[in-house]
Parts: structure tokens; sequence; C-alpha cells
């Protein structure tokens, strides 16, 4: 029953905070029905999200986001050095990365965490999930690059959400 | 002092778009010049979002963080449109310097046939 | 001080424009062209959000907002259509 009436309990407050920013207001009835709508979202689209998320070590996550967050703006530095030093100094290449992650949920957070972070992006997965295809600005050595992908962005993703 | 730090959020925020612009047009193959405006281009508008909440929020009006939304927004979208580009382009197998994964480039590596090219 | 940060931000955010405007009349590929236009769409984001400052009126959010979220769509119709030759099935 209780799947029924709350079926995704982090949805409701982020839906709720998203509508506070919209309206850009913080009056008791703007939060009212922020969270009417943050509960009634969640239920009446249910049929397209069957699978219920779970955080699992909310402290991971927290250190994953800062280091995610550390990585785009030293990733912008270098991808704008980069471009101003013309086509001459991009060694661009494309890695093949093997999966560790099973659900959509972590695959899709992954792919998106490459494409937001140094120098690469997440070009192609593969139909039975086991390899994404990431394609590099600037790749010295491939291997490094896939071992530091799955060492800062994959573990901690896993670790989080799929702890099995 | 608050005047002088939105200036440099500004002007850093706009560089970084014009970067992210002067990547696209400079760049030698459709691969590289995907990672300009990804990412260069959004944080420069990020950057600027960040100048306009604080310009709104110090006018005395109180606090204005709906631009936030637009950021948040962007930074969920852009890796998405990154993502479908690169595979539209490995599907139209497009020049590339770095040769491209065999795989990716099979007519039948999608999951469904595709029909009417 | 900030009227200077703001003319030299519309003369970059202008300079993006012309260029991803390059990029988008030159080619050569399909998907350049689609990149270009989602960069010209972000680089009119920034140009909205600089005119917002410049003229003190946050009525510019709402615009930036709504190109933020139909220049997305566009972008995924295109590359679905590419990638499928349909865009809905």
């Amino acid at each position: 029953m209780k799947l029924r009436l709350l079926p995704h309990p982090i949805l409701t407050p982020v839906l709720a905070l998203i509508w506070l920013l919209l309206v850009n207001s913080l009056s008791p009835g703007q939060i009212l029905l922020g969270l009417i709508l943050g509960w009634a979202i969640p239920v009446f689209t249910l049929r397209f999200w069957p699978e219920r998320v779970r955080v699992h070590k909310p402290l991971t996550l927290m250190r994953f986001l800062a280091v995610v967050m550390y990585d785009i703006l030293v990733a912008n530095l270098a991808v704008a050095a980069l471009i101003l030093g013309g086509p001459k100094h991009v060694k661009p290449a494309f890695v093949r990365v093997p999966l560790a992650l099973r659900t959509d949920l972590g695959i899709s957070l992954l792919a998106n965490t490459v494409s937001l972070t140094p120098g690469t992006v997440s070009a192609w997965l593969s139909p039975d999930r086991s390899h994404l295809v990431v394609h590099g600005l600037k790749v010295n050595d491939p291997d490094a690059l896939i071992a530091e992908i799955k060492r800062r962005y994959e573990a901690p993703i896993k670790e989080v959400f799929e702890p099995c | 002092m608050l005047e002088m730090m939105l200036s440099v959020l500004i002007v850093v925020g706009a560089l970084f778009t014009f970067i992210g612009s002067l990547g696209l047009a400079r760049l030698d193959d459709f691969y590289t010049r995907l990672h300009g405006p990804t990412k260069a281009t959004t944080l420069g508008v990020g950057a600027l979002l960040i100048a306009s909440v604080l310009y709104f929020s110090t006018r005395g009006e109180g606090l204005s963080l709906h631009e936030i939304l637009v950021t948040l927004f962007l930074f969920i979208t852009a890796p998405v449109s990154a993502h479908l580009l690169a595979k539209a382009a490995l599907h139209l197998r497009v020049r590339s310097i770095a040769p491209p994964p065999p795989e990716a480039e099979e007519p039948l590596a999608d999951t469904r046939v595709r029909t009417g090219d | 001080m900030l009227s200077i940060a703001v003319s030299i931000a519309f003369a970059l955010v202008s300079g993006a424009l012309l260029l991803s405007l390059w990029r988008l009349l030159r080619g050569p590929d399909k998907p350049d062209r689609i990149l270009a236009l989602d960069t010209l769409y972000i680089n009119t984001i920034a140009l909205l959000v600089l005119l917002g400052i410049h003229l003190s009126s946050s009525l510019y959010f709402e615009a930036a907002l709504l190109i933020a979220m139909m220049g997305f769509v566009g972008t995924v119709a295109l590359c679905k259509y590419l990638l499928r030759g349909d865009i809905i099935e």
C-alpha cells in the first residue's frame, strides 16, 4: 500500500523544489501546491517508472557529486586550452569501456557523467550493454583513461545504486 | 566587491561560451567538434546564470533563484544531446580522425533493424 | 564596471553566435549542422540572460527557459530522425 501511495519518495521533494524555483516564491500556498504536485505526478506517471530508486550510501553520493563538480571545472579549463591550442594538439580516439553496471539508471548516470567531464563524450552503448564506447579529445594512454573512468565514476555509482 | 565578482563571472562565462563556439568552428572532424559546445558552452552559460542569480538576488527584492532551473536543465540535457549526436554520426559514418569502433558502425548494431534510408 | 563587463560579454557571445552560424552554413555533414543549431540555441540563452542583466529585468528568464526546453526537444527529434529515418514510430 505504501508503494502505491508514495511510489518515489525521493522524487516528491525534488518536484516540489522545482515547482518553488519555477514560481520563484516561498509562500505557504505555493509550498502546499508544490507538495501536491510532487505527490500527484509520481502517482499518475507510475507506469513509466516501474523501478524504485534506492540510494544506499548518501555520503558516497555526496562525495561523488563533489568529485564530478570539481572535474567539470577542471575539464573545462583543459578543453578550453586544447581548443585554443588548435587542431594540431588534439589526439582523438575511441575507447571501449567494459561496464560493470547493469541497471538503466546506473548506465545512464555513468554515460552522462562521462559526457560532462574531462575531454570525453559517451558515443555508443553496445546492444548487450556490456560496453560503452567513449570518444576522448586527447588520449595518450587508452588503458589509463579506461581505468580512470572505472575507478573515479563507475565504482561510486555502483556502490550507491547497485550494492549487490 | 559584489560588482567585481559579478563582472568576473559574466566575462568568464561569456569567454567560455565563445571558446566553445570557437572549438565548433575550428576543429577538424565532427567528433572533436562535439567536445567544445557540450562542455565549454554549458559551463559558460552556467556561470552567466549564476551571475544573474547574484544580480537579481542583491537588488533588495528578495531571493531570485529560478535561473538555477535553466542551469540544471542544461546540465541534464547537454550530455544527452551529445550522446545522441555522436550515435547519429556513428550511424551515418561521418568522417573521423580517430578510427571508429567497427561494431558501432554495423547497420544492425542497433537493437532494431532500421528501415528506409 | 558592470556595464563594461556586460558590453565585453555581449561582444563575446555575439562572436560565438557568428562562429556557430558559420558552422551551420558550412556543414559539411548533417550532424555538424545539428550540433551548430544546438550551440546556437545555447548561445541564445546566454544572450538573453545578459540582456536581462543589462536591462535589469527578470522578464527574459521565461524566454530563456522556453528556448532551453524547445531547443533540447528539437535536437533530440533531429537526431532521432537521422538514426531511424522517422521521428514518431
